[in-house]
């Protein structure tokens, strides 16, 4: 009997065998993706035992997010708690107990939780808690500096827009703020969030929870003249000394497009004989729409693109709060095959035409021509601490690419200084800091309602901060009168302080 | 307590010659079949979780499965040893046995709803009838027969059909009749419930578990997420708090274990001794099998319990036993080869 003994013991060997080789495909393979599911109650608890990192503001104490300890049967749980309210709520985001995560909360998740798998990291998490002790997670040190962004939220009020600041030399972007806003704790409270939802300010029904500054695609107006040149320079065919005639309008197929009316007088302003910087300090219509016409909007489109226009500019947050900018055709961002003859090249010179853009895109594009030629590589974190002190992660600035000649981006900053100086854009002057910058006034739907823009940067012989901002849906607001001044003062503050 | 007593009594008692069982073993079969139907008498019986194993004697919960295991081993040991070579020439009548073996698993599993309980008999009554007659063959012929009863059993027991549509789809993305609560809903909030939030505990144990008495077993307001966590689903509790490394440190102890028992078969010097230590062995190992693949989605999931460790009075007893019988023939044959 013995060898059918051998054999049934192999069997029930081979049947223990087979458990453990399942526990592992649970407990490692499969684990991921069962952590992911929305059903998984045990990782929704296990969530609130970690005690999740702070996340702070550029000083290193501004606390932007922070913990609610309670204590439930004899468990201590952690509940978040955001002690700004509303401040960059849209940024920040929110954790909430009904397992869903918004903003740097959702996509530093793994950070905040200590869950990031890096292998010294895991074991000391691992010892902690067989030690019974609880999770910390790493505390987050953003380039959010909370004086600056508090300005900006007070400056826009109630109103539907975005102001976005960034530091031209490393990328760190130093102001983030979208409105309406909206108060994160709110989130979990009973009957919060379909308060939030019904917050109104011009941008429609949930306009609250969406970042404006990455995702928030408004018409850019004159400030694409900013690409616009940079494509006419950079590409040879123009000089800033270039000439236009300008009779007010310019033709295409045969139909005359008006300059913008000026508000002083009745009918649209005609400035005859005017060079290329000329026409962009005043921001000429006409002036622009010869320049598409001569280059094409093939050429405007291609530099547009090496401006970061096309693709979702990186960012700490999350992937689909970012939104690429360009041509839109009927929601759906498109790239045109045959850009020459698909696209209206005057109207897109100045910045109409289907396009649709992100305050960061512009912020981007100043930043670029602020920087050189070079774009830089915007972030917002800019330090992750462990809960021990050390230092988990500490960003790196980098750039995207060259998008112009460091030639054509000096031709463009003399060109915005004149803006400021003496162009649409005077309500930005500092006394003693030299600030370039651009106006933007797009078409709405509605007439005399128009998105009103102003990006900008300074000082513009040693250009530090870049500032972009946009107010939708402004009765008679033009970018020069609207939003240079909120451009101003954030610029103020980041420089002085 | 009462595991720790039975087994040193069982020690005590059989101290001399456990083999005088053999006299009796009509007795231990009547007894066993006796103690597998009594969940089934009115009035005592008690439906857990679907599965009728329970019976209730006044505050006593016991399940009497349990002991009629044990019975059922002693019984087939001893009737396979003396029948051993008749079964071997495979003529028909000698089939009789066998077929009334299989009629009775089938009962038991069709009138208890329990496919792990009916899994378990019916697979050490094949381990023990190869290693007693050495006949493949036979063994094929049994399981194509296990088959053929379990998938009348599937099509006639709507809650054996529903154990095994909750193993092969657990989650659903589309909402299905929830016999629960009689409406639509998804079938992971439903009867499969249990099923996923045990694998989403084993999940959440990863390769070094939480640490024992750290592991998340309740929601936010403090209720249990697996309501039998202590008996059924005691394995995903395990391998929440101790992880991968504990939970496969716990089955190569039971691997280990099962490593002995089928020594000692090997070691006794009798075709009674060799047949005890094996059976009891075998149906530890495949009971371990059918409770542990069940929560790990390797079977359909079956209320049985681990051995040694699932929280239930009549297991733990009746699992000592066990141990007490491999001591016993374990201790027969050291005897036997000092004397030699």
């Amino acid at each position: 009997m013995n060898k059918q003994l051998s054999k049934l013991a192999l069997v029930a060997v081979l049947l223990l065998v087979a458990l453990v080789g399942a526990t592992t495909y649970w407990q490692t393979w499969a684990a991921g993706g069962l952590q992911n599911r929305q059903d998984n109650s045990v990782e929704l608890v296990a969530q609130f035992k970690v005690a999740r990192g702070l996340i702070l503001g550029n000083n290193g104490k501004t606390v932007f997010a922070a913990n609610r300890r309670k204590r439930v049967n004899g468990q201590t749980l952690f509940f978040r708690r955001y002690p700004l309210g509303g401040l960059a709520a849209q940024t920040v985001g929110y954790s909430t107990s009904a397992y869903t995560q918004t903003g740097l909360e959702e996509s530093l998740n793994d950070y905040l939780t200590g869950a990031n798998t890096d292998l010294s990291n895991a074991i000391q998490r691992e010892l902690a808690t067989l030690g019974g002790a609880t999770v910390h997670g790493n505390n987050v040190v953003l380039t959010l500096d909370p004086a600056a962004q508090a300005l900006a939220l007070q400056q826009l009020g109630d109103r539907c827009g975005a102001v976005v600041a960034m530091s031209i030399k490393t990328g760190a972007v130093s102001v983030m703020a979208s409105t309406p806003t909206y108060n994160p704790n709110l989130v979990d409270e009973p009957g919060g969030y379909a308060k939030i939802l019904k917050i109104k300010g011009g941008c429609g029904d949930g306009s609250a929870l969406l970042n404006n500054a990455t995702a928030g695609l408004f018409t850019p107006g004159s400030t694409f003249k900013m690409v616009t040149a940079a494509a006419a320079l950079d590409s040879g065919a123009f000089t800033p000394a270039s000439t236009f005639e300008d009779p007010g309008y310019c033709t295409e197929y045969g139909k005359r497009i008006s300059n913008a009316n000026n508000p002083d007088q009745k009918g649209p302003e005609a400035y005859g004989h005017v060079t290329l910087a000329q026409g962009f300090e005043h921001s000429i219509n006409s002036v622009f729409c010869n320049v598409g016409k001569k280059i094409g909007a093939a050429t405007i489109l291609e530099y547009a693109k090496k401006f970061g226009f096309y693709s979702t500019p990186p960012l700490e947050t999350p992937a689909n709060e970012r939104a690429p900018s360009g041509l839109y055709y009927n929601g759906k961002l498109e790239y045109p095959k045959h850009p020459d003859t698909a696209v209206d090249p005057g109207r897109l010179a100045f910045g109409q035409e289907h396009l649709a853009v992100t305050p960061l895109q512009m912020l981007l594009v100043a930043s670029t021509i602020a920087n050189g030629g070079v774009v830089p590589r915007p972030y917002l974190v800019q330090r992750i601490v462990g809960p021990n002190g050390s230092t988990v992660r500490d960003t790196k600035p980098d750039t995207l690419g060259r998008a112009i000649k460091p030639e054509t981006a000096a031709e463009l900053t003399q060109m915005m200084i004149s803006v400021v100086q003496a162009g649409t854009g005077t309500a930005a002057q500092i006394p003693g800091i030299e600030v370039a910058g651009k106006t933007g006034t797009a078409e709405t739907a509605v007439p005399d309602v128009y998105t009103a823009w102003f990006v900008c940067f300074a000082p513009a012989d040693d250009p530090k901060v870049a500032v972009a901002v946009v107010l939708e849906k402004q009765l008679n607001g033009f970018g020069g009168a609207v939003a240079a001044p909120i451009a101003k003062l954030v610029l103020e503050k980041l420089l002085h302080g | 307590m009462i595991g720790v007593a039975a087994f040193a009594g069982t020690l005590v008692a059989f101290r001399r010659d456990y083999r005088v069982l053999e006299n009796y073993k009509y007795l231990f079969g009547l007894g066993a079949l006796a103690l597998l139907f009594m969940p089934l008498l009115p009035g005592i019986g008690q439906t857990i979780n679907g599965a009728r194993l329970w019976v209730h004697v006044g505050p006593l919960q016991i399940q009497p499965g349990e002991l009629g295991k044990i019975s059922l081993i002693i019984f087939l040991a001893a009737y396979l040893r003396e029948k051993r070579e008749v079964l071997a020439q495979g003529r028909l009548k000698d089939w009789g046995p066998l077929l009334v073996v299989w009629g009775a698993a089938m009962l038991i599993l069709f009138v208890t709803d329990d496919l792990g309980s009916a899994l378990l008999y019916y697979g050490i009554f094949l381990g023990l009838l190869y290693v007693a007659t050495a006949r493949l063959s036979f063994v094929i012929v049994a399981v194509g027969l296990f088959l053929a009863g379990s998938a009348a059993v599937y099509e006639g027991t709507p809650h054996v059909r529903e154990r095994v549509t909750n193993w092969l789809h657990p989650w659903t993305t589309h909402k299905v009749f929830c016999p629960l609560t009689g409406t639509a809903t998804l079938r992971q909030e439903c009867t499969s419930y249990q099923e996923v939030q045990s694998l989403y505990s084993i999940a959440h144990g990863g390769y070094g578990g939480t640490g024992l008495g750290a592991g998340t077993f309740t929601n936010v307001q403090g209720h249990e997420l697996i309501p039998s966590l202590n008996t059924d689903f005691i394995y995903s509790a395990l391998a929440q708090e101790l992880g991968l490394a504990g939970a496969a440190a716990i089955l190569l102890v039971y691997m280990m274990f099962v490593l002995r028992g089928f020594r000692v078969a090997l070691l006794a010097g009798d075709g009674f001794s060799k047949l005890l230590a094996a059976g009891l062995t075998f149906g530890f190992a495949l009971q371990t099998f059918v409770i542990v693949g069940g929560i790990l989605r390797v079977i359909p999931l079956t209320g049985i319990t681990l051995p040694f460790v699932s929280y239930g009075g009549s297991s733990i007893v009746s699992n000592f036993l066990l141990l007490a019988g491999l001591m016993l023939v374990s201790d027969r044959s050291n005897k036997a080869i000092e004397r030699s």
